[in-house]
C-alpha cells in the first residue's frame, strides 16, 4: 500500500488499551519491550537512534575531556598503551556514535510527520538500519577495547574494527535512503517540493549527502578488509595505513555534510519564533543545498586542493588554485551565509508585525547554528596553505564546532518537537541554561583547539605511538597546557549539558503535563497531529495548499 | 500570541496517487551503489598508477580471459533487455511472458555468476599476491554481490508479480532499473579491470 492510504489498525496494537497488557505487569513490560524492538513507527525508530546518539555524545565528550587533561598533565594520567585506541574511539564515538545517529534519528522521527505521511518509506528497512548501526558501533568499540583500530596490535581486532565500520555505514545508508525516499514520495496531497518544510528539505539534502559519502567509505572498507584480512596488506599500509584511508569520515568537510539536517532545525524555528513566513523560501532551499556540497568536498578530499596566497604566482596559477578552493570549501560556507542571511531577513520581517516568541528550542538552534558556522569557516580557513594549519589541531577544532554545534541544534529539535515525540513541553527555565552551557562548552572545547592550531599544535588522528606522543606534546608553547585544560573543560561542560538534558527529558516525560497539539504555534502540518503523535501520525491526512498551512490558519488574513 | 489549544484542522485528503515508492527507493539505492563502484574504481586506478609509475605491469603475470569478460558484459546488457521485456509484458497483463522474461533474467544472472567463477578459476590469482590479488577479488567480488542482489530482486519480483500483483508494474519497473544500474556499473568495471591493462 502507499503510505498515504488509511492504515488498518490491528487488534492489540499499541494504543489499543482494551487489549494491551498493563505496563506494570511483567508480561506488559515484555510486550512493550518487544513492541519497541520490532516497531515500524518511525518516531520510535528515530528516538532509539537519538537516544543512543545522546549516550554516545556523553561518551565522546568524556573521552575528549580525558584526552585534553592527558595533554595538559605533565605526568601520564592514562596508560600509554590505550591512548591510540582512546584517540580513535573519541573520533568514532563523536562522529559515528553521536553526530550521525542524532541527525539521522531526528530526520527519521520528524520528517515523515512534517510531510503528512502515515509512515516513513520502508519502515522495516529503517529499523534494520538502526540495528545494523547499533551492532556495528558495538563491534567497533569492542575492537578498540581489544587493541584494534588503525595501528592496533591485535590483527583480528583490526578486522573487527573494519567490519564494525562497514555495518555502521550500511545501517546509516539504509535509514538515510528511507528518509530520502519519504521526502520524495510520501508528501501529503498538495505538498509540492517547493512546499516541503525546511527541516524535511534539509533531511533530504543530508540524506543524499550520506548516500554520496558513506558508499565511498564502504568501498574503501571492503578493500581494506580484504587486503588486511586475507591479503598481505601490500596496498594500504597494513593496520597503520587504515587511518589514512578512512580518516576523511571523521573530520571536516565530511562532518559538515553529516550535519545538514541540524541546519534545518534552525531554518524551521526562525519563522516560527518571529511569527512570519520564511522570506525567499526558494533561495533558502538553495542555501541549505549548498551546505550539502560539503559531501562532494568530502569524497574528493578537498584538502588536496589547497589555495596559496602568493604574490609571485601568475594569475592563471592563482585562479587554478582558487576555483577548487571556492567550490569545495567556499560553497558550503556560502550556503550557510545564505541560510543565516535569510534567517535574519525573516526575523526583520517578523519584527515589523509582532514581538518574537522566543522558545528554548530556538535558543538551542540559533546557538548551534553559530557553532556550525564557525566550524564551516574553520574548514575554509585551514585550506589556505599559507596559514600552515593543515596537520594542526585546528582541524579538530573545526570538527568539534560542527559536531557539537549539530548536537546542540538536535537538542533544540528535541525541545521543539517534544510535544509530538513525547507529548510534553520541556520547562523553559530548566532547559534554557543548558543551551547556554552547551554552547559555552563548545566554544571552549573547539575554540581552544583553534588557538592551539594557530600556535602550531600538532593534530590529526594518530595511528601509531609516535603520532600519539606528537599530538600529546604541549611543549610547543607556554600556553599549550592552558589551552588543553580549557578544551577539556569545554568537553566536560558539553557532557554535563547532555547528561542534564537527558535527565530533564526523562523527568518531564514521567511527570510533565500533557502538551497541547501546537504549543509553539508551528507552521507546518505535523502540528495538526495530536500530542504525542499517534503511531499512524494523522487521523486524516490533510490537503496542503501552501508551504505554511498552520500559519495560514493561525494568522488567517492578518499576516502577509 | 494566540492562545488557542485545539489543533487547527486542514481539509482531509482523499486517497492519494501512488508515488512510486519502490521505484524511487531503488533509484536511491542505485545512486548509492554508483558511488560505491565509482569510489572502488577510483582507488583501483590510483593504486594501478602507483604500480605503473614504478615501471611495472599491472597485473604482472596473469592473463585476463577477455572472451569471458566480454561475454559477461554482453550478458548483463542482454539481461536488461529481458528485464524490460518483463515490464512490457507485465503492463499488458501477460502473465506467461512476464514469467518467461523474469525466468530468463534470473538465468542470465546465474550465467554471469558462473562466468565470474570461471574467471577466478582460469586466472588463478592468489589472494595473497603482492598487490593485485586483494584488489582484484575486492573489486570483482563487490560486483558479484551486486549481481547476486539483483538475482534475489528478480526472485522477489517474480513472486510479487506472478503471485497476483501483475497489475502493479512498479516492482517490475524498479527491478529493471536495478539491472540497468548493474549493467552500467559492470561496464565501468569491465573497462577498468579487464580491458585497461
Amino acid at each position: 500500500m502507499t503510505t498515504i492510504d488509511t492504515r488498518p489498525v490491528a487488534a492489540g496494537a499499541a494504543g489499543d488499551s482494551a487489549t494491551a497488557p498493563a505496563l506494570g505487569s511483567v508480561s506488559g513490560f515484555f510486550a512493550a519491550f518487544a513492541g519497541w524492538l520490532t516497531t515500524t513507527d518511525h518516531k520510535k525508530i528515530g528516538r532509539m537512534y537519538t537516544g543512543f546518539g545522546l549516550l554516545s555524545l556523553l561518551a565522546g565528550a568524556v573521552l575528549g575531556a580525558v584526552l585534553g587533561l592527558e595533554k595538559a598533565a605533565s605526568d601520564a594520567l592514562v596508560d600509554s598503551g590505550v591512548l591510540l585506541q582512546l584517540f580513535q574511539g573519541y573520533r568514532v564515538v563523536l562522529v559515528f556514535g553521536a553526530l550521525l545517529p542524532l541527525t539521522v534519528g531526528l530526520s527519521v522521527a520528524i520528517a515523515p510527520l512534517q510531510l503528512g505521511a502515515r509512515s516513513i518509506a520502508f519502515p522495516r528497512v529503517a529499523l534494520t538500519g538502526f540495528y545494523s548501526w547499533l551492532g556495528g558501533m558495538a563491534l567497533t568499540l569492542a575492537a578498540l577495547l581489544r587493541n584494534g583500530g588503525a595501528g592496533g596490535g591485535n590483527e583480528q581486532a583490526v578486522d573487527l574494527f573494519l567490519v564494525g565500520h562497514g555495518l555502521m555505514m550500511l545501517g546509516l545508508l539504509a535509514s538515510a535512503g528511507c528518509v530520502a525516499t519519504s521526502v520524495l514520495t510520501t508528501r501529503a496531497p498538495g505538498m509540492t517540493m517547493r512546499r516541503v518544510p525546511l527541516f524535511a528539505w534539509s533531511s533530504l539534502v543530508g540524506s543524499l549527502g550520506l548516500l554520496l559519502v558513506l558508499p565511498v567509505g564502504f568501498g574503501t572498507i571492503i578493500y581494506l578488509l580484504i587486503d588486511h584480512r586475507i591479503g598481505i596488506s601490500a596496498n594500504f599500509g597494513g593496520s597503520e595505513g587504515i587511518g589514512a584511508w578512512i580518516s576523511f569520515l571523521y573530520t571536516v568537510p565530511a562532518v559538515i555534510a553529516f550535519a545538514v539536517p541540524a541546519v534545518g532545525v534552525a531554518a524551521e524555528l526562525i519563522p516560527v519564533t518571529f511569527r512570519t513566513r520564511q522570506a525567499m523560501r526558494g533561495v533558502k532551499f538553495a542555501g541549505i543545498a549548498l551546505v550539502g556540497v560539503a559531501a562532494l568536498s568530502a569524497v574528493t578530499r578537498q584538502f588536496l586542493f589547497p589555495v596559496t596566497i602568493d604574490t609571485d604566482q601568475t594569475f592563471q596559477a592563482f585562479v587554478e588554485d582558487l576555483v577548487p578552493f571556492l567550490v569545495f570549501a567556499g560553497v558550503p560556507l556560502l550556503g550557510l551565509v545564505i541560510a543565516m542571511g535569510l534567517g535574519a531577513l525573516t526575523a526583520k520581517q517578523g519584527l515589523q508585525h509582532d514581538k518574537p516568541a522566543v522558545s528554548p528550542g530556538f535558543v538551542f538552534a540559533f546557538l548551534g547554528l553559530l557553532m556550525i558556522g564557525l566550524g564551516i569557516l574553520g574548514n575554509a580557513v585551514q585550506s589556505i596553505t599559507d596559514l600552515e594549519l593543515i596537520g594542526t589541531s585546528f582541524e579538530e577544532g573545526a570538527t568539534l564546532y560542527v559536531v557539537y554545534g549539530a548536537a546542540i541544534m538536535v537538542l533544540g529539535g528535541f525541545v521543539f518537537w517534544a510535544p509530538k515525540l513525547w507529548g510534553v513541553v520541556l520547562p523553559t527555565k530548566a532547559v534554557l541554561p543548558l543551551a547556554l552551557l552547551g554552547s559555552l562548552g563548545t566554544v571552549l572545547a573547539a575554540g581552544s583547539l583553534y588557538v592551539a592550531g594557530l600556535l602550531d599544535a600538532p593534530g590529526g588522528i594518530p595511528t601509531n605511538e609516535i603520532a600519539v606522543q606528537a599530538v600529546l606534546d604541549t611543549s610547543y608553547s607556554a600556553r599549550a597546557q592552558l589551552l588543553a585544560i580549557l578544551s577539556a573543560l569545554g568537553h566536560a561542560l558539553v557532557a554535563i549539558t547532555g547528561l542534564a538534558f537527558a535527565g530533564l527529558l526523562m523527568k518531564t516525560v514521567r511527570s510533565g503535563d500533557a502538551a497541547d497539539a501546537n504549543p509553539y504555534h508551528g507552521h507546518t502540518i505535523e502540528w495538526m497531529a495530536s500530542s504525542p503523535a499517534p503511531e499512524h501520525n494523522f487521523e486524516h491526512v490533510p490537503t496542503v495548499a501552501s508551504a505554511e498551512p498552520q500559519f495560514d490558519l493561525t494568522y488567517e488574513g492578518t499576516r502577509a | 500570541m494566540s492562545t488557542s489549544t485545539a489543533p487547527l484542522e486542514l481539509p482531509a485528503a482523499g486517497p492519494g496517487d501512488p508515488r512510486r515508492q519502490l521505484f524511487v527507493g531503488t533509484a536511491v539505492a542505485c545512486v548509492s551503489g554508483s558511488m560505491l563502484i565509482g569510489s572502488m574504481l577510483a582507488i583501483w586506478v590510483l593504486l594501478r598508477e602507483r604500480v605503473v609509475s614504478q615501471g611495472e605491469r599491472f597485473p604482472v603475470d596473469y592473463i585476463i580471459p577477455e572472451v569471458v569478460s566480454n561475454v559477461m558484459w554482453i550478458t548483463l546488457w542482454a539481461l536488461c533487455l529481458f528485464a524490460q521485456w518483463a515490464v512490457y509484458s507485465g503492463s499488458r497483463g501477460d502473465r506467461a511472458h512476464t514469467g518467461l522474461a523474469l525466468g530468463v533474467t534470473g538465468l542470465l544472472a546465474i550465467a554471469f555468476i558462473n562466468a565470474q567463477a570461471f574467471v577466478y578459476v582460469d586466472m588463478a590469482v592468489p589472494i595473497t599476491d603482492d598487490y593485485y590479488g586483494a584488489l582484484f577479488y575486492a573489486m570483482t567480488g563487490t560486483m558479484l554481490a551486486l549481481v547476486v542482489a539483483g538475482l534475489i530482486y528478480s526472485v522477489v519480483a517474480a513472486f510479487k508479480s506472478l503471485g497476483g500483483r501483475l497489475d502493479d508494474a512498479e516492482v517490475l519497473t524498479s527491478h529493471a532499473l536495478y539491472w540497468y544500474f548493474v549493467a552500467t556499473a559492470y561496464t565501468a568495471v569491465w573497462f577498468v579491470v579487464y580491458v585497461t591493462k
